[in-house]
């Protein structure tokens, strides 16, 4: 019999115990590749994939604070600066407070020629361009509410009510869009519509936006181009704060609290009473063979290659319980996005999260099977064929 | 029977020391559910108290119409007099609210800072609001006073410290407390202070004291019933429990999810040491059963082995989410007012009990498999040993 065969009836040994220790292993990997995605959703804000040509410029002191769309003139003036576009977020409750999706009015052309990576068609863009009440929405979700183009969607202001006192907006839907990510199958993303139409409707706040975002021609100089376009403002009424796409999705985060934290805690709780488990039940295990090895000795095994059997043996059960684990960990993850994504975004197992697993499957199996592998290389025979 | 089952239980824990390693499996694995199942919970009963200790029952906020939060509301002087003068209301505080982006001392990452410019009547309205350090701000001064909770999670919010925001700055004069409730996330100045520095006019909401708890929903009739205002009451009550009760849902939701899926692997860890415990002795077990023991003993009392153990765990593991987490203070970004709320952990009695029931559940369920297992097996084949 091969080695790996050995490995193999060894371990169905008995049935009953290798199969619940793969399930607790199993658990384990569910629990790390559920919360691990969680966390690295929660840390990257759940924005979907950051430009890393994209700047935000956002007001200096508060989100509260206005800018105004005239401070593009000037930053598009600053060199290395390749286009700007500006979006403000208008709150608002599509029927009821539980359907939130956010809102922004925007430029069409613009917004859509630095988000590059949103694919619409053409004939909608233009359409969108030219329709002073327009607004596009991200395929998924419009498939979430049913909407088609050519309807009218009411938003119920919160934050922003029209001259004539109204708080409903009234948006014709004249196209769709995709993001060309998982956004587009869960439903996430944002609803666009004119900033023209916005800004002439509203009871108070005109020439104001939220945030700029600027494209720059080369991402290397993203931080000086950024600290340039700060020191434009600094002495102005609207001073601003520039940072990466990416650095402002991940300080929004932090906002949220330290998610990361709270998952290493529980996944520590978790792994400390696994290695425990596993490494108790390789114990027993191999006290229970301690006859058998010595006989493998006296069939001239060696000391290294007996140690490495019930080594191999540790690791091939973690390894199974792990790869199962995170592979019905990401199919549980599929399966419960959509209703996650309102609260954490964009939710996805990466490859980090899997590789990672494995990796701490390896580790969690050379731990366990280390002190058995240790004892059963020491294994004399004589003492070992005597214990029958 | 009841000495039969005393007897076996006996004898089972008697040589419970012998298999310390197996049975510590089922002790930390039953322990660990229990601890993060109450420590999640802890988290988001934290948050709950916290927001909900923001309210009181004769106290209501009135917001414009439609505002989903303090931050996205704004009424003027002469909408606020026509409130403060219907006949339900005995008393009234218009406040400012804003945030500004201020670093938090943990990470040093801006953070939504509440601030609150208020008049003398807001600590009228809330009494629960106490200067505890310092002194309260002057009117007319660009003064702070800063909530326990805001003077942790942020940086520069000490005594005597002069903090920038846009176009003024602030010196912190004093800090308060209020009773743990989401206040003391905030920052309160001057309002005719703030108005001016921050150019407000008016006021975002208004408090008011009403009679009664009773006469809530007249008053907010009365209030969306009148053409001269756009404006809707409801009680503080309502209000905080509608800000909180997604966040503490959503933390509820995944501590209960967590817990679950780890109390399957607890299961399989406890079956798989109950197994053990049984095969190890099914010996012992058969002898019982040739001298006359029935089935029905063997079950209980490894179910109450398994029982015993699972408890064991529970306790440890309820002690450690307590030792471990209560009153821990952490802050996360609140839906309506889009700030910082911090709030302390709070591992209540009832959560503890919680945790044991769970613990006791798993224990029962670990422990009846492999009990049902021992008592089944045919005298004949345990008593040869295989």
């Amino acid at each position: 019999m091969s080695s790996v065969g050995l490995v193999w009836s060894n371990l169905f040994r008995k049935k009953v115990r290798t199969v619940l220790t793969v399930l607790s292993v199993l658990v384990a990997f569910v629990l790390f590749t559920m919360l691990r995605a969680v966390a690295v959703a929660f840390d990257s804000g759940g924005f979907g994939p950051a430009g890393v040509d994209r700047l935000q410029v956002a007001p200096k002191f508060s989100i509260i604070d206005p800018l105004l769309v005239s401070q593009m003139r000037e930053v598009e003036r600053v060199p290395g600066v390749d286009a700007v576009t500006h979006a403000d977020w208008f709150g608002g409750v599509y029927q009821d407070g539980r359907n939130f999706f956010p809102k922004f009015p925007v430029s069409p052309k613009s917004y859509f020629d630095i988000y590059s990576e949103f694919t619409i068609d053409p004939e909608q863009l233009e359409a969108f361009q030219n329709t002073r009440t327009g607004a596009v929405a991200p395929a998924g979700l419009a498939a979430r509410f049913g909407w088609q183009v050519g309807d009218k969607i009411p938003i119920e202001g919160d934050i922003y009510a029209k001259k004539d006192g109204s708080r409903l907006w009234e948006f014709d839907l004249v196209g769709t869009y995709l993001h060309g990510d998982r956004r587009d199958e869960t439903g996430g993303g944002v609803f666009l519509f004119h900033y023209d139409y916005f800004d002439e409707a509203r009871e108070f706040g005109q020439g104001a936006v939220g945030w700029l975002i600027v494209r720059v021609e080369e991402p290397e100089r993203a931080a000086e181009i950024a600290s340039e376009i700060d020191a434009l403002f600094e002495n102005s009424t609207n001073p601003t704060r520039t940072a990466t796409e990416d650095e402002a999705q991940r300080e929004f985060a932090r906002q949220q609290g330290d998610i990361g934290l709270m998952t290493t805690g529980i996944l520590a709780a978790v792994f400390f009473t696994i290695l425990l488990l596993t490494g108790n039940t390789m114990a027993q295990s191999l006290r229970e063979r301690i006859p058998e090895l010595a006989v493998l000795k006296t069939f001239g095994f060696t000391d290294g290659r007996v140690a490495l059997l019930v080594l191999a043996e540790a690791v091939l059960l973690c390894l199974v319980g792990g790869a199962l684990g995170v592979g019905l960990g990401t199919a549980t993850m599929v399966a419960i996005e959509p209703g996650l994504q309102q609260f954490l975004g964009l939710i996805e197992v990466t490859w980090d999260v899997v590789a990672s697993a494995i990796g701490i499957a390896l580790l969690l199996g050379l731990v366990v099977g280390s002190v058995p592998a240790l004892a059963a290389r020491r294994l004399a025979i004589v003492d070992a064929l005597r214990a029958r | 029977m009841l000495r039969q089952i005393l007897e076996i239980t006996v004898l089972n824990i008697r040589n419970l020391p012998a298999r310390f390693g197996s049975s510590s499996v089922v002790v930390v694995g039953i322990g660990g559910v229990v601890g993060v199942l109450v420590a999640i919970l802890a988290m988001g009963k934290g948050f709950e108290s916290a927001m909900s200790r923001a309210g009181a029952p004769d106290r209501a906020i009135v917001l414009r119409g439609g505002s989903s939060g303090e931050l996205s509301s704004f009424m003027d002087t002469n909408a606020m007099n026509i409130v403060a003068s219907l006949p339900e209301v005995t008393g009234a505080s218009g406040e400012l609210f804003l945030i500004q982006d201020v670093p938090k001392r943990s990470n040093l990452s801006p953070a939504n800072l509440a601030i609150r410019g208020v008049s003398e009547a807001a600590f009228e309205m809330h009494p629960e609001v106490r200067v505890v350090e310092g002194r309260p701000f002057e009117p007319g001064k660009a003064e702070m006073i800063a909530g326990r909770k805001a003077a942790i999670e942020f940086q520069g919010v000490d005594l005597g410290a002069t903090m920038q925001f846009r176009q003024s700055a602030w010196t912190v004069v004093g800090f308060f407390e209020a009773d743990g409730s989401a206040y003391e996330s905030e920052v309160w100045v001057d309002l005719a202070t703030a108005q001016s520095a921050f150019r407000r006019p008016g006021v975002s909401s208004m408090r008011v004291r009403l009679e009664s708890a009773d006469v809530v929903d007249a008053v907010a009739r009365r209030v969306e019933e009148d053409p001269r205002l756009d404006l809707e009451l409801r009680s503080e009550e309502d209000y905080y429990s509608e800000q909180s009760e997604a966040l503490t849902a959503l933390i509820t939701n995944f501590g209960y999810a967590v817990a679950a899926i780890m109390a399957i692997g607890a299961v399989f860890a406890a079956l798989n040491t109950m197994y053990t415990a049984v095969s190890a002795r099914s010996v012992e077990i058969a002898t019982l059963r040739a001298l006359g023991f029935s089935g029905l003993p063997v079950v209980v009392s490894v179910v109450i082995e398994a029982v015993a153990l699972a408890m064991f765990g529970g306790v440890i593991g309820a002690a450690v989410a307590y030792i471990g987490f209560n009153g821990w203070t952490v802050s996360t970004l609140a839906g309506g007012s889009f700030s910082q709320i911090a709030f302390d952990f709070a591992v209540t009695t009832d959560l503890l009990v919680l945790g044991f029931v769970w613990a006791v559940t798993l224990g029962v369920v670990g422990g009846l498999f492999p009990a049902v297992r021992a008592a089944r097996l045919p005298i004949v084949t345990a008593l040869r040993g295989e």
